[in-house]
């Protein structure tokens, strides 16, 4: 764990521990916790790293590296015994009581053990409380180093040095770690890589943390991290970067954004890759486009930043009209904004994306922070019915995907979709394999390019069919005119009250759920793991997938059987798969980031099954493979009450 | 083949109240239309809601009647993705200025290459004659219970504060010389707004066609003088002609002031414009060259086997820690 104050660099420095953890071939997977502030609040970056495939965090702290006392107050008993603490020793005199940004309540619980401890209320006094713990202590003085180093380099100006802190916090730590320091350097050298000189003398900071540690502390701590060999290409990405790049991939080209946390990065990342390049096709594979990317090499993705969340849904669904794959990105406040554009976009069978990043709520609530609590808001947002698709990942292998298949469902059911992807996967940092590109396909339903239908001039864009698909035209296609009006409208768009005609446009609109139903294999809906038969059945939806998955190994290890239900598409609900597992289970618990257990709901409704056992969280932290282990565990000895709460979390 | 007025018309019933003022301002959509020989398949009119939203559907062009206060955001939507596409905005008061007074001015920022026009009838006519953002402090039409106690929006002083860059205001009984200046607004280069008078003789007994036709305002010789005058009868030069920054600032000055007048002596006519700023498309293609030649919805997506064109191979690189 990197800890400082937010706006000092820690962002920085766990990425780079981070980078150099991957480049030697390790897993990583980083989850950063922030307070609504720009400077000077406390924040915190937790890097779990790992031989094999890591999918949670973890509560226990193995390695804490600071140079600031609040990170050392408020997290060095949350260390464990034979780990250990890195942290600038001119710390030691700093009192409790000189942190003001430390909540009182947490104040008090360490005084109280500070004082039942006979120790003094600073930096020393808890520093010694962990070291009576099992925990090992290393002072280590980074203002003399980085004096050092800049001597060598010429390097007088005290703020430059200071820039290099983190470098040094994280090379320390490598340094204690044994790891190999060349695979530190070349990582630093890539971070710098636009301005050599720099980098030259970051490189040399790694040096001498590491002459520093092997001096002073060689061979203390056991814990050993070495670089692993890995097949092929592997990626170190975040959340928001993931959705942004599936969507240029997808082929969205309008995105509309009005700016909210957790979602605004992604469209940032979009505005500056506004560019895209082309793969170039054979005129024999589509000669008229083959003629259009002769002359266009490239595309492009407008990026519109909007007044607010209600201009940037009717934009995108604009854009939608054009005929164009469009979306906008929000989060809980901002989504409450869009419920009616939603209903327009149900009504006018308009294909639109909505990327819901889940924030803690209600009201501004959370701001950074996690939470699930949006589920039942995603899929009731608007007056009347109108369909819509409501889709949740679970990691961010599956945000990349679904992220494709969104534009997919929202242009062949002509519908809005609405992409889930919670606080925890938006800002997790983690390592992944190569995306398969090749995986993935484009299907825009039916889509005219030129309207050949028209009587009069006038296409009947709601035309009756069987399947209640109706032929699309963008606005602009040559061949004939329509309309669009969110009032009840007949099959050319014209406002129309008629009793005949509405049950028909109902049944219509409402029966694309049901023909959806019929043709998404469950595949791409649900996702399950574990025996068929199994002690428990967890079932759960969004980023509580990765701490189901390690707890579930835990769980098996123990001799516990655990089997797990992810609702990935959850409107339309595949009510008679989950139905049919349900049945089958011994004793079903309901895993939940949220007070109300939210998808343990609609379960109910849509299967009739009741969920009795549940396991929720709401403080704004996300779960911990251990505290979900402990819970499972409680519950398979019958000693867990109906509603687990769990609490974890800093 | 030269488009008709005839052709621009539709089957759709209208239920306007008779001697509604959006049905001049329906004609002269119609005729400048016309006029223009547009494609219609290539051609939007894009409504929020209200009496005068429902014009999209008695016009045979693309029509997308969308929410209350939401016509400019849907049709900044539609005119970025599809550049190439004539967009025009139609929409009551209440609907640019009242609930749609945000995407009103900020849309005034951006300088979207499309024309806005708002049929301006100090009322809301469809939910029955309540007070818009446009009626004057203690005015009393018929179907308000009291003197309205909100002051009014000046529309043309908040467009030329906003940064539209073609302002004008037409009345909906002068057909034709409406219809000139939505000619005129069409072919501006950039975000025009235009604020039409309409009289609502079912709510609003104040301004009539009789009063603007001069009734109770008569001259020396004792006949009714017409409320409204047309600005270029008085050799009023709006246009913005070099764009030198003193220029500009006289000219936004001028304008300001003349969108005072109202009442006994409107102006008609083009109060501001201004051909030299930056559209937001061409704001768009600055960020990203490839906007311009090839706009969103011209752009390819897939192979027809469903393959992606797009290589995101560069960003992947980027990403790659091993
Ligand atoms: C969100 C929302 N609020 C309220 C309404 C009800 N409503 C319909 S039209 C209208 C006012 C119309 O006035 P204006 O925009 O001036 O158009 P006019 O009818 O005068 O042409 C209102 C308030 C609505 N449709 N949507
Ligand atoms: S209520 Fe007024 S604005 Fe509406 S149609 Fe009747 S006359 Fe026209
Ligand atoms: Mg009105």
């Amino acid at each position: 764990m990197i800890g400082g104050v937010q706006g000092s660099g820690v962002d920085t420095s766990a990425q780079f521990f981070a980078k150099a953890a991957a480049a030697g071939g390790l897993q990583v997977f980083g989850k950063r916790e922030y307070y609504s502030n720009i400077k000077g609040e406390h924040s915190y970056f937790q890097v779990r790293v790992s031989k094999g495939t890591i999918r949670s965090h973890v509560d226990t702290v193995d390695m804490l590296a600071t140079f600031e006392e609040e990170t050392i107050f408020r997290h060095a008993l949350e260390v464990r015994k034979e780990g250990a603490i890195i942290y600038d020793p001119d710390l030691d005199p700093k009192r409790l009581d000189q942190v003001p940004t430390i909540e009182s309540n947490v104040r008090s619980v360490l005084n109280a053990e500070l004082s039942k401890a006979g120790l003094s209320a600073d930096v020393k006094g808890i520093l010694e409380l962990a070291r009576r713990r099992g925990v090992h202590i290393y002072p280590v003085p980074y203002n003399e180093i980085l004096k050092e180093v800049g001597a060598k380099h010429g390097e007088t100006s005290l703020s430059t040095l200071q820039r290099m802190l983190n470098t040094m916090a994280v090379a320390a730590s490598f340094a204690l770690l044994s790891y190999d320091e060349n695979v530190v350097k070349d990582a630093v050298r890539k971070q710098f890589k636009s301005k050599p000189k720099v980098a030259e003398m970051n490189a040399d900071a790694v040096g001498a943390a590491y002459d520093y540690m092997e001096e002073k502390y060689g061979g203390s701590f056991s814990f050993r991290l070495t670089p692993e060999k890995v097949e092929g290409p592997r990626l170190f990405v975040r959340g928001n970067t993931v959705v942004a790049m599936a969507k240029e991939l997808a082929g969205c080209r309008l995105q509309t954004y009005y700016p909210i946390t957790p979602a605004s990065d992604e469209s940032e990342f979009l505005e500056s890759h506004s560019e895209i390049e082309l793969d170039g096709h054979t005129a024999h594979e589509n000669p008229q486009a083959a003629e259009n990317i002769a002359l266009k090499a490239k595309g492009s993705i407008a990026v519109v930043q909007s007044e607010d969340e209600i201009a940037a849904v009717t934009m995108a669904i604009g854009g939608g009209l054009a005929g164009v794959r469009s979306s906008t990105s929000t989060s809980g406040p901002g989504f409450s904004l869009m419920a009616e554009g939603l209903g327009y976009a149900g009504m006018n069978e308009v294909p639109v994306v909505v990327t819901l990043y889940s924030r803690g709520g209600p009201s501004t609530g959370l701001p950074t922070r996690h939470e699930q609590g949006d589920l039942r808001f995603a899929l009731y947002a608007g007056h009347g019915e109108f369909p819509r698709f409501v889709m949740a990942s679970g990691d961010l292998e599956e945000v990349f995907y679904d992220t494709v298949r969104s534009f997919n469902y929202s242009e062949k059911y002509q519908t809005p979709v609405i992409h889930i992807v919670d606080k925890a996967l938006a800002n997790s940092d983690c390592t992944l394999g190569m995306f398969d590109v090749n995986r993935v396909k484009i299907d825009r339903g039916d889509f005219l390019k030129e309207i050949t239908t028209a009587v009069n001039g006038e296409f009947k864009r709601f035309l009756h069919t069987p399947t209640g698909v109706s032929p699309r035209a963008p606005l602009g296609t040559k061949g004939g005119i329509n309309w669009y009006t969110g009032d009840e409208h007949d099959e050319l768009g014209h406002i129309s009250e008629d009793p005949v005609n509405r049950d028909y446009m109902m049944d219509k609109r409402m029966g694309k759920l049901d023909l959806a139903d019929r043709e998404i294999p469950i595949a791409e809906r649900v996702n399950f793991f574990g025996p068929e038969n199994a002690d428990i059945t967890v079932i759960s939806w969004g980023s509580t997938k990765g701490a189901i998955l390690d707890a579930m190994e835990w769980l098996k290890s123990d001799g516990i059987s655990v089997n797990f239900i992810q609702i990935r598409l959850i409107n339309p609900f595949p009510t008679e798969y989950v139905a049919k597992l349900l049945s089958k289970a011994r004793k079903i618990v309901g895993v939940e980031m949220n007070f109300s257990a939210q998808l343990v709901g609609v379960v109910r409704e849509k299967t009739c099954i009741p969920i009795e056992q549940l396991v929720v969280k709401y403080n704004g932290r996300p779960m911990s493979a251990e505290e979900l282990y402990d819970a499972l565990k409680m519950i398979h000895e019958g000693k867990a009450p109906k509603k687990l709460v769990l609490k974890h979390g800093a | 083949m030269a488009l008709k007025l005839s052709d621009l018309k539709t089957s759709a019933h209208n239920d306007w109240c008779p001697g509604c003022g959006d049905f001049g301002i329906l004609n002269a959509v119609q005729m400048a239309l016309a006029e223009m020989n547009v494609d219609p398949t290539n051609t939007v009119v894009v409504s929020g809601v209200g009496c005068s939203s429902k014009a999209p559907h008695f016009i045979k062009t693309y029509g997308v009647h969308t929410l209350h206060g939401r016509a400019v955001p849907f049709a900044t939507g539609i005119k970025l993705a599809n550049p190439n596409l004539e967009v025009v905005v139609e929409g009551g008061d209440g609907d640019g200025m009242g609930i749609g007074a945000g995407h009103f001015v900020n849309s005034g920022r951006r300088n979207v290459d499309m024309l806005y026009i708002i049929h301006d009838n100090e009322v809301y006519g469809l939910t029955k004659g309540q007070a818009s953002p446009t009626l004057g402090l203690g005015m009393k039409p018929k179907s308000l219970p009291s003197p309205n106690i909100n002051q009014a929006i000046n529309p043309l002083m908040l467009a030329i504060a906003s940064g539209y860059t073609w302002v004008a205001r037409g009345y909906s009984y002068d057909v034709r010389h409406l219809k000139d200046l939505i000619i005129k607004g069409i072919h501006h280069k950039g975000y025009a707004f235009l604020d039409v008078l309409q009289p609502c003789p079912t709510y609003n007994d104040i301004q009539t066609k009789e009063y603007w036709a001069g009734e109770g305002n008569l001259d020396d010789a004792g006949r009714p003088k017409p409320r409204t005058y047309k600005l270029e009868e008085t050799g009023y030069d709006g246009v913005v002609h070099n764009n030198a920054e003193a220029e500009v600032e006289q000219k936004i000055q001028q304008a300001i002031l003349k969108s005072f007048e109202f009442g006994d002596h409107t102006p008609i006519g083009v109060l501001y414009q201004n051909e030299f700023v930056p559209t937001y498309e061409e704001r768009l293609a600055g960020r990203s060259p490839s906007y311009k030649t090839s706009p969103p919805a011209s752009q390819e997506i897939a192979r027809p086997d469903g393959t992606p064109l797009a290589n995101i191979n560069k960003l992947l690189e980027d990403l790659r820690v091993f």
